[in-house]
C-alpha cells in the first residue's frame, strides 16, 4: 500500500549542506528504495532548524525524534533500526552538556525551550521548494485576507498597532515607514527587500530565505498593497547561491498559483517581484546605497533627506525593509496586532532572531521574545561557555555594535536598552567571548572590516576609519603610545558625528565600547606591551614550562626586570605583566623549559 | 513658496522655505567654509554630494552633524555653525584630507589657487594628528591637454558632476572603494584612451591640483630664445576679456592693446589676432552653409570651431560625421595661412616659423596635435598655451600688465572685424556667420548687424533669422549635454534647424577650461560676455567679409571661397571614434 | 515587469485557497507536534512485529485514517511492546484515557480499530489483550 507513514526531514540550510546534508538525502532515498520502503517514507529537504552547532540535523516524523550530527555512515542504521524496527538510535540523539542526558524531542531541549519562533516558524517544518507545503501552514491566507477584506490603510494600521520595528538594525517602526510611502504622491512606487545581510557571521536572513522564501514574498505583496507599490525587488547578496535558487523557485511557483502577477485573488491588485544580485559590498546594505546599486549605479549612499519613502528607486517613493521584518508580517495579519504586541517589551514588540556564535556550547540561530535577557540567551539557550571558561563579553550588532560585559547580562533585550549600554541590536549577530579574546583585537577586527567596506565617498569614513585602524594596528603590535588612546577616542567620536551614512556613523562603536568597558586592556597593550588574552602575537611574553623546569634559577638571575619568581628546586614563574620579551631567560635555560612566544 | 522661522547662531530669522542652511547663513553674513559644494548659478550646474563634511553644522535635536550645503531648512530649526562640535567636525574633515594629501604646495600648479590650501589656512591648521598611510598613484600625463593626479583628489566629485551630468561624456567616475578611491575613467584607463573631449571643465572646477592643464610654457620659451625661429603668436577673443583678472583688473576689462605690448616684450616676432582667423572661418563657413542650402546639402550644418565639441561628436555620434562644417577652426586656419601666405610674403622658410596660440581652451592643445591638421608633416599650429599659462609667463617676466600702454597688431594677419570678436561667446559664431550670409544671400546691405535673438546664456536657444523671405532657423547650445539633446533630435530626424552653433563650455569660450579660475562665481562669465559685445559695437567693420586683409588674402592667394585651394588649406575631415 | 504567467492553477478566492490548504495539509499531517491532544496509535515494529506483518497493519491504519479523513490522530511505529505472542500489536493512546492494547491486528482488524474505536468510540473487546485491560 502506498500510504506515506513517515517523513524524514533533512536540514537543507547552507550550514548543513556544507556538511553533506544533500548527500544524506540521496543516501536515505537510495537505502529506503533498497529495502522497499520508499513509498511509505518520504525524505524531505527542509530549512534551518537553528541548532547549527549540532548539524547535520535529521528529524523523523511522526515520531518527533531529533537526530544530530548525522554522518553519511549513519544513514543505514537510521533506516534499519528506526524506520524498519522502530528503535531509536540513541547515540545520534542530542546530549545535554551538563547532565549528559539524551534528549529526543526539541520541546525538551534547553536550546529550544525559551525560543518563540515567528520569523522562523516554518524553517525545519516545510520543504521550501514546495509551495503547497507553505500553503498547508496557512500560506497566502494573509495576502488573500488583506486584499479581499482589508483596505490598504487598514493593513498599515495593523502593522502600526502591532509595533513591528525594522529588524535590519535600524529599528524604525515598519507601519510608519509603510504609511510614509503610501502617503507620498506618485503613481509608481516600489517595495524592496534588503537581503544583503552583510554583517560578518550573520545568517538570519539567509536561513529565512533558504527555509521559507514564500513568507517574504507574501509579505512583500502585502506591503505593496499597503503602500501602493506594484513592483517588488529583492536585493540579495550574490554570496547566497542557495537562497537565490530557492527564492527564484518560490517566485516561479507563486506566479503559477497566481499569488504574484496580475489581479491577485481576483482583487484587481497587480504585483510582481524581480531579484537583483549584489556584488560584494557591505555598504549596499544601507538603503540609499542599495537603491543606487539596483539602479545600476555605484553602490554609494546619498544624503537623507530625501528619504526613500519620498524619493527612492528611480526617484519614486520606495519602501526598503529587511528580510526578517517581512517574515513577521503574515502572522501579524492573521493573528492580529494585539497578539504580536503582547509579546516583547514596552518599546520593542515581537521576537528577534539572533545568530549565536563564539564561545558558547550551542551555536546556531535562535528566536526569542524581546525582553529575554542576555543571560538567558547565553546560559539557558546557549548552554553556557565552552569548556567552562569565564564569560568575558558579548558583542552584538556586528561591526556597528558594541560589547556588553557581565555587569549588564541581565539587561532585557530590546532596541533602547541595548543602545543605552553602548551597543545596539543590529541585525542579530551575537558573539560570545571568553577570556581568550582580546578586546583590542576585536575592535581592530571590526575596524579592518569597516575600512575595507567603506565606499570612500565621505572624508570621515574614507580617511578617518582607516586612521583608527592604523592606530589599533600599532597598538596590537606593541607600537602604541598613550596619546594614541586619546587620539583614537577623539577620532572615533568625531567620525560618529560627521559621517554621511550609517556605516561611518557606527564604525567607531566597537572601539568606543571596548574602550569604555575594557580600558585596562588598552592600557596594558600600550603601557605594558601586554596582551592578557594572548591573542596579539607581537605582545606575547615568555613563559616557563612547569613540566621541564627544575628550579635551577639560571633564568631569574639574568632577567633584567627581575620578573621571574621561584625558590631553588621549585618551578619558576615569569610575571607576564612585567616581561619585556628580551629572551635572556630563554638563552640562559639549559633545560628547554622557557617557552618562546 | 512660503517662509519658515529658524534660529541661526542665536539669531532669529525668517527665510524662504526650501533653501539650504548654507543659503540661510549667507543672509546673516555667516561664513561656513565649503569644499565639495559647487553651484554655478544661472547655469544649472550644481554639485551637492555632501561628501567632504567640511560645511557641517550642528542642528539641535539631531545626533549627527548636518551638511549645510545640502540640508534644507524647516520651521523651527535651530542651527549652530559656531559650536565646538561643529567646528571640531569641520576641522577634523580638513585635517583628515591633509593627512592623505601630498605636501608639495610650494611647487604645485595650484599654489595660492588651491581651495584645500585656503581651507587649511582659514582654519589655522598647524598640526596633522592623523598621520598615516598616503595613497600613491601615478600621474596621468597621457593627453596633450591635461594632467590627472589621483594623489591630490579629495573626492569632491565636482569633475564627475561636470563630466557626467553637464557634459554627458561620462568619462569620470569613482574608481576603487574606501581609502583607495579616487575619480578617474573606468578601469583607471589613461585619459587619452577614453572618450574625453578635453573640454577642460573638470579642470575649471577641480578645487585642488588633481586635474590641471598641461603646461607648455617651457616650449614657448624655447622657441622664443631660439634665434633660428620666427615665432608668431595669435590671441583668441576670449582671452582679452579675462587675462586682466590675473593682474587685479575687473573681469571683462578689455585689454587687447596691453596684450599686444606684452607679447612684444616677451619677444614674439609676429603678434597677430586669432580674430583674423575667425573672419576667415566665417567666409568659408558662410559659403559652405549657402552652398548646402542651395544644393540640397546636408542640413542642419553644425559649426566646428570648438575642438572639444568635435571630439564629442566623433565619439558619441560617429555616424553623423557629414553634418558638421568641414571648416578648420580659426586658430588652425590662422596657423595654416601663417606658414603659407605669410611665409611667402615675408620670405621666411615655413620650417622656421613657429605658430603659438594663446587660447582659453584645453582642447585646443589636443587639436593642434591632430594628424590631419598638418601640412608637409608640420602642424598648422605648433604650441598652444592657455590664458593662465600666458599670465604666468608675463608674471615670471616681471611685466606690469595693468599699466602697459596699448599696442597694435602686426599687419597682414592682424585686422579683424566685430563679427570675429564675438566668437568668444555662445551665439557669437553663428551671429557672425549670419551677418555675412545675409548680405551674400540677399545682395543687400545689412543695416542692423545686431541679431539679439541669438544672444543670451540659456543652455539651448532657438531663433529665426529672416533673410529676405527665407526663414533661417538657428539652434544654439553651450555645454555638451545641451549639444547632445540637439544631436539626438537630428539623429531621430526631428531637427528643424538649418544651422546649429555648439560650444562645449558654459557661456562659450569665455568659460573655457584654460581661463582664469572663476571659483564658482558666474558673474565673471557674464561680465566677460558683455565686454565682447561692447568690443564688437566699437568696431568700424562688423561683418567678416569687410575685413580688408581677408579680402587681400583671397585675392592674392586663396582664390575662391570654398574653392579648390580653400578646401586644400582651410578644410578638414573627422574621424569616427569609440565611446570608450 | 512583464510576466507571462500560466494561470492554470491560479487561486482566485479565499475559498479556493482554503480548499488547496485542506488538500495540502493532508500531505504534511505527519509533522504535527506540540499540544498532544491527539490520539496516538503505536504499532509494534520490532522483529517479531514485522515478522508477523506489522507493516501491513500500519499501512492499513494509515490508509483508513486517510479515507475517513480523521484529523487529530498520529500513527507511530515503536519497538517491541512485549506481547510477542500476539503480534502485530497496536496500542491506542487517547488523551485522558487508559491506553488500550490490541493484539493480532491484521489489515481487517486495523480498519476496524479505526472505524469502531476511534470513530464510534466503541472498544473491540475481543481484540484487546486480556492482561492489559480490566473492565470497569
Amino acid at each position: 500500500m502506498d500510504t506515506v507513514r513517515s517523513h524524514i526531514m533533512v536540514c537543507g540550510g547552507t550550514g548543513c549542506v556544507s556538511s553533506d546534508s544533500e548527500k544524506l538525502i540521496t543516501l536515505f532515498k537510495e537505502k529506503l528504495s533498497s529495502v522497499d520502503y520508499d513509498k511509505e517514507v518520504n525524505v524531505i529537504r527542509t530549512g534551518c532548524f537553528g541548532f547549527c552547532g549540532q548539524g547535520p540535523i535529521v528529524k523523523i516524523h511522526p515520531d518527533n525524534v531529533f537526530y544530530v550530527q548525522v554522518k553519511l555512515d549513519d544513514v543505514d542504521e537510521i533506516v534499519e533500526e528506526h524506520i524498519i524496527k522502530g528503535r531509536i538510535v540513541k547515540r545520534l540523539l542530542y546530549e545535554e552538556p551538563f547532565y549528559k542526558r539524551k534528549v529526543q524531542s526539541t520541546s525538551k531541549m534547553d536550546f529550544y525551550k525559551k525560543q518563540y519562533r515567528i520569523a522562523l516558524r516554518n524553517c525545519g517544518i516545510i520543504n521550501p521548494e514546495e509551495i503547497e507545503e507553505y500553503i498547508a501552514y496557512d500560506g497566502y491566507e494573509a495576502l488573500g485576507k488583506a486584499l479581499l477584506e482589508m483596505s490598504a490603510e487598514e493593513v498599515t494600521n495593523i502593522l502600526k498597532d502591532a509595533g513591528l520595528r525594522g529588524r535590519g538594525g535600524g529599528g524604525f517602526p515598519t507601519g510608519l515607514k509603510w504609511e510614509f510611502t503610501s502617503k507620498s504622491p506618485g503613481n509608481q512606487k516600489y517595495i524592496i527587500c534588503n537581503a544583503d545581510e552583510g554583517d560578518p557571521g550573520a545568517f538570519m536572513d539567509r536561513s529565512i530565505l533558504e527555509g521559507d522564501p514564500h513568507s517574504v514574498l507574501e509579505a512583500m505583496a502585502i506591503g505593496g498593497y499597503a503602500t501602493g507599490a506594484n513592483s517588488g525587488i529583492v536585493y540579495i547578496r550574490a554570496e547566497y547561491p542557495l537562497a537565490i535558487k530557492r527564492l527564484n523557485i518560490a517566485i516561479e511557483q507563486a506566479r503559477e498559483f497566481g499569488f504574484l502577477g496580475k489581479d491577485i485573488f481576483g482583487s484587481g491588485f497587480d504585483f510582481d517581484i524581480s531579484v537583483k544580485l549584489g556584488a560584494g559590498a557591505f555598504v549596499c546594505g544601507e538603503e540609499t546605497a542599495l537603491i543606487h546599486s539596483v539602479e545600476g549605479k555605484r553602490g554609494e549612499p546619498t544624503k537623507k533627506p530625501p528619504f526613500p519613502s519620498e524619493s527612492g528607486y528611480q526617484g519614486k517613493p520606495t519602501t526598503v525593509n529587511n528580510v526578517e521584518t517581512f517574515a513577521n508580517v503574515c502572522p501579524i495579519i492573521l493573528k492580529g496586532s494585539q497578539w504580536f504586541s503582547s509579546i516583547g517589551t514596552e518599546t520593542s514588540k515581537g521576537t528577534k532572531v539572533f545568530a549565536l556564535a563564539g564561545s558558547v556550547n550551542n551555536v546556531g540561530l535562535v528566536e526569542v521574545p524581546m525582553g529575554t535577557t542576555l543571560r538567558e540567551i547565553i546560559y539557558d539557550i546557549g548552554g553556557g561557555i565552552i569548556g567552562g571558561k569565564e564569560f568575558k563579553a558579548v558583542q552584538t550588532g556586528g561591526p556597528s555594535g558594541g560589547v556588553i560585559t557581565v555587569n549588564d547580562l541581565d539587561t532585557p533585550i530590546d532596541y533602547e536598552s541595548l543602545k543605552n549600554i553602548g551597543s545596539m541590536m543590529g541585525s542579530g549577530g551575537m558573539i560570545i567571548m571568553d577570556e581568550t579574546s582580546c578586546m583590542v583585537n576585536i575592535a581592530k577586527f571590526y575596524l579592518d572590516f569597516s575600512q575595507d567596506e567603506s565606499c570612500g565617498k565621505c572624508t570621515p569614513c574614507r580617511i578617518g576609519v582607516k586612521r583608527m585602524y592604523e592606530i589599533l594596528e600599532r597598538i596590537t603590535k606593541g607600537e602604541g603610545q598613550l596619546e594614541d588612546l586619546e587620539k583614537l577616542e577623539l577620532l572615533a567620536n568625531m567620525i560618529k558625528h560627521s559621517s554621511l551614512c550609517g556605516l561611518g556613523q557606527t564604525a567607531p562603536n566597537p572601539v568606543l565600547s571596548t574602550m569604555k568597558y575594557f580600558r585596562e586592556e588598552y592600557l596594558e597593550h600600550v603601557e605594558n606591551h601586554y596582551c592578557r588574552a594572548g591573542e596579539c602575537k607581537d605582545l606575547l611574553k615568555y613563559s616557563i614550562d612547569s613540566n621541564k623546569c627544575i628550579g635551577c634559577t639560571a633564568c631569574a638571575k639574568v632577567c633584567p626586570v627581575s620578573c621571574i619568581t621561584g625558590k631553588p628546586k621549585e618551578i619558576h614563574k615569569i610575571d607576564q605583566t612585567q616581561c619585556i620579551s628580551c629572551g635572556a631567560c630563554f638563552d640562559a635555560c639549559k633545560f628547554d623549559a622557557v617557552i618562546k612566544p | 513658496m512660503g517662509t519658515v522661522n529658524i534660529v541661526f547662531n542665536d539669531t532669529k530669522l525668517e527665510v524662504e522655505e526650501g533653501i539650504t542652511i548654507l543659503e540661510a547663513a549667507k543672509k546673516i553674513g555667516v561664513h561656513i567654509p565649503t569644499l565639495c559644494h559647487l553651484d554655478l548659478e544661472g547655469f544649472g550646474i550644481v554639485n551637492q554630494v555632501a561628501s567632504c563634511r567640511v560645511c557641517v553644522v550642528e542642528v539641535e535635536g539631531r545626533e549627527t552633524l548636518v551638511p549645510s550645503c545640502a540640508e534644507k531648512v524647516y520651521d523651527g530649526m535651530v542651527i549652530h555653525s559656531d559650536s565646538i562640535k561643529a567646528m571640531s567636525g569641520r576641522r577634523m574633515a580638513v585635517e583628515l584630507l591633509l593627512s592623505n594629501h601630498p605636501k608639495d604646495c610650494l611647487s604645485c600648479a595650484k599654489n595660492l589657487e588651491c581651495e584645500l590650501q585656503s581651507l587649511a589656512q582659514e582654519l589655522g591648521i598647524r598640526d596633522i594628528y592623523w598621520e598615516g598611510e598616503r595613497v600613491d598613484y601615478k600621474k596621468d600625463t597621457s593627453t596633450f591637454s591635461l594632467i590627472k593626479d589621483p594623489n591630490k583628489c579629495v573626492m569632491c566629485r565636482r569633475c564627475e558632476t561636470m563630466c557626467n551630468e553637464v557634459q554627458t561624456c561620462n568619462v569620470l567616475s569613482a574608481v576603487n572603494r574606501g581609502f583607495e578611491s579616487f575619480v578617474g575613467p573606468a578601469f583607471n584607463m589613461d585619459m587619452a584612451d577614453s572618450a574625453c573631449t578635453f573640454c577642460g571643465q573638470c579642470v575649471a572646477v577641480c578645487p585642488t591640483a588633481a586635474l590641471t592643464e598641461m603646461d607648455n610654457t617651457g616650449q614657448v620659451w624655447n622657441q622664443l630664445v631660439n634665434p633660428k625661429k620666427h615665432v608668431v603668436v595669435q590671441i583668441a577673443p576670449a582671452v582679452r576679456v579675462a587675462i586682466g583678472e590675473m593682474f587685479g583688473l575687473e573681469p571683462g576689462t578689455l585689454t587687447t592693446g596691453k596684450i599686444v605690448t606684452a607679447l612684444r616684450k616677451l619677444g614674439f616676432d609676429g603678434v597677430f589676432d586669432t580674430n583674423f582667423g575667425a573672419d576667415l572661418t566665417i567666409i568659408e563657413e558662410a559659403t559652405e552653409l549657402i552652398h548646402r542650402i542651395n544644393h540640397n546639402g546636408t542640413l542642419p550644418m553644425l559649426t566646428s570651431c570648438c575642438p572639444a565639441w568635435v571630439k564629442f561628436f566623433e565619439h558619441q555620434f560617429p555616424d553623423l560625421l557629414d553634418i558638421p562644417s568641414t571648416c578648420k577652426s580659426p586658430q588652425i586656419m590662422f596657423g595654416t595661412i601663417a606658414k603659407t601666405y605669410y611665409a611667402e610674403k615675408q620670405n621666411i622658410d615655413p620650417e622656421n616659423i613657429s605658430v603659438v596660440s594663446i587660447m582659453p581652451c584645453l582642447a585646443k592643445k589636443a587639436e593642434a596635435k591632430r594628424p590631419e591638421l598638418t601640412k608637409d608633416e608640420e602642424s598648422n599650429v605648433d604650441i598652444v598655451i592657455t590664458t593662465r599659462e600666458f599670465g604666468r609667463m608675463m608674471k615670471s617676466a616681471g611685466i606690469d600688465f595693468a599699466n602697459l600702454p596699448d599696442g597694435e597688431f602686426d599687419k597682414i594677419m592682424g585686422e579683424s572685424t566685430g563679427a570675429s570678436v564675438i566668437f568668444g561667446t555662445t551665439g557669437g559664431v553663428i551671429e557672425a556667420a549670419v551677418r555675412t550670409a545675409y548680405e551674400w544671400l540677399t545682395d543687400e546691405e545689412l543695416e542692423d548687424v545686431n541679431f539679439k535673438q541669438l544672444r543670451g546664456l540659456d543652455g539651448i536657444r532657438e531663433a529665426s533669422v529672416f533673410i529676405g523671405e527665407t526663414e533661417l532657423r538657428i539652434g544654439i547650445a553651450h555645454g555638451l549635454g545641451n549639444a547632445r539633446k540637439l544631436l539626438d533630435e537630428i539623429k531621430a530626424g526631428k531637427s528643424k534647424f538649418h544651422a546649429i552653433e555648439i560650444m562645449a563650455c558654459p557661456g562659450g569660450c569665455i568659460g573655457g577650461g584654460g581661463q582664469p579660475y572663476h571659483h564658482g562665481d558666474m558673474e565673471v562669465i557674464r561680465k566677460r560676455q558683455e565686454a565682447l559685445y561692447v568690443d564688437d559695437e566699437n568696431k568700424i567693420h562688423r561683418k567678416s567679409h569687410e575685413n580688408k586683409e581677408i579680402i587681400q588674402l583671397y585675392k592674392e592667394f586663396i582664390g575662391e571661397p570654398y574653392g579648390e585651394k580653400a578646401h586644400e588649406l582651410l578644410h578638414t575631415h573627422y574621424v569616427a571614434r569609440q565611446k570608450i | 515587469m512583464n510576466i507571462e504567467v500560466v494561470n492554470k492553477m491560479s487561486v482566485k478566492s479565499l475559498e479556493e485557497l482554503k480548499k488547496l490548504r485542506e488538500e495540502s495539509k493532508k500531505k504534511v499531517s505527519l509533522r504535527k507536534e506540540g499540544k498532544g491532544d491527539y490520539i496516538e496509535l503505536m504499532v509494534g515494529m520490532a522483529t517479531c512485529g514485522i515478522a508477523a506483518g506489522a507493516r501491513t497493519t500500519l499501512s492499513a491504519l494509515m490508509d483508513e485514517i486517510q479515507k475517513k479523513d480523521i484529523d487529530n490522530i498520529k500513527v507511530v511505529q515503536v519497538g517491541c511492546l512485549g506481547y510477542c505472542h500476539s503480534e502485530p500489536i497496536v496500542q491506542v493512546n487517547e488523551p485522558g484515557k487508559e491506553p488500550i492494547i490490541y493484539g493480532n491486528v491484521d489489515d481487517k482488524r486495523a480498519r476496524e480499530i479505526i472505524n469502531k474505536h476511534i470513530i464510534n468510540h466503541e472498544l473491540i473487546d475481543d481484540a484487546i489483550i486480556i492482561e492489559t485491560y480490566k473492565k470497569p
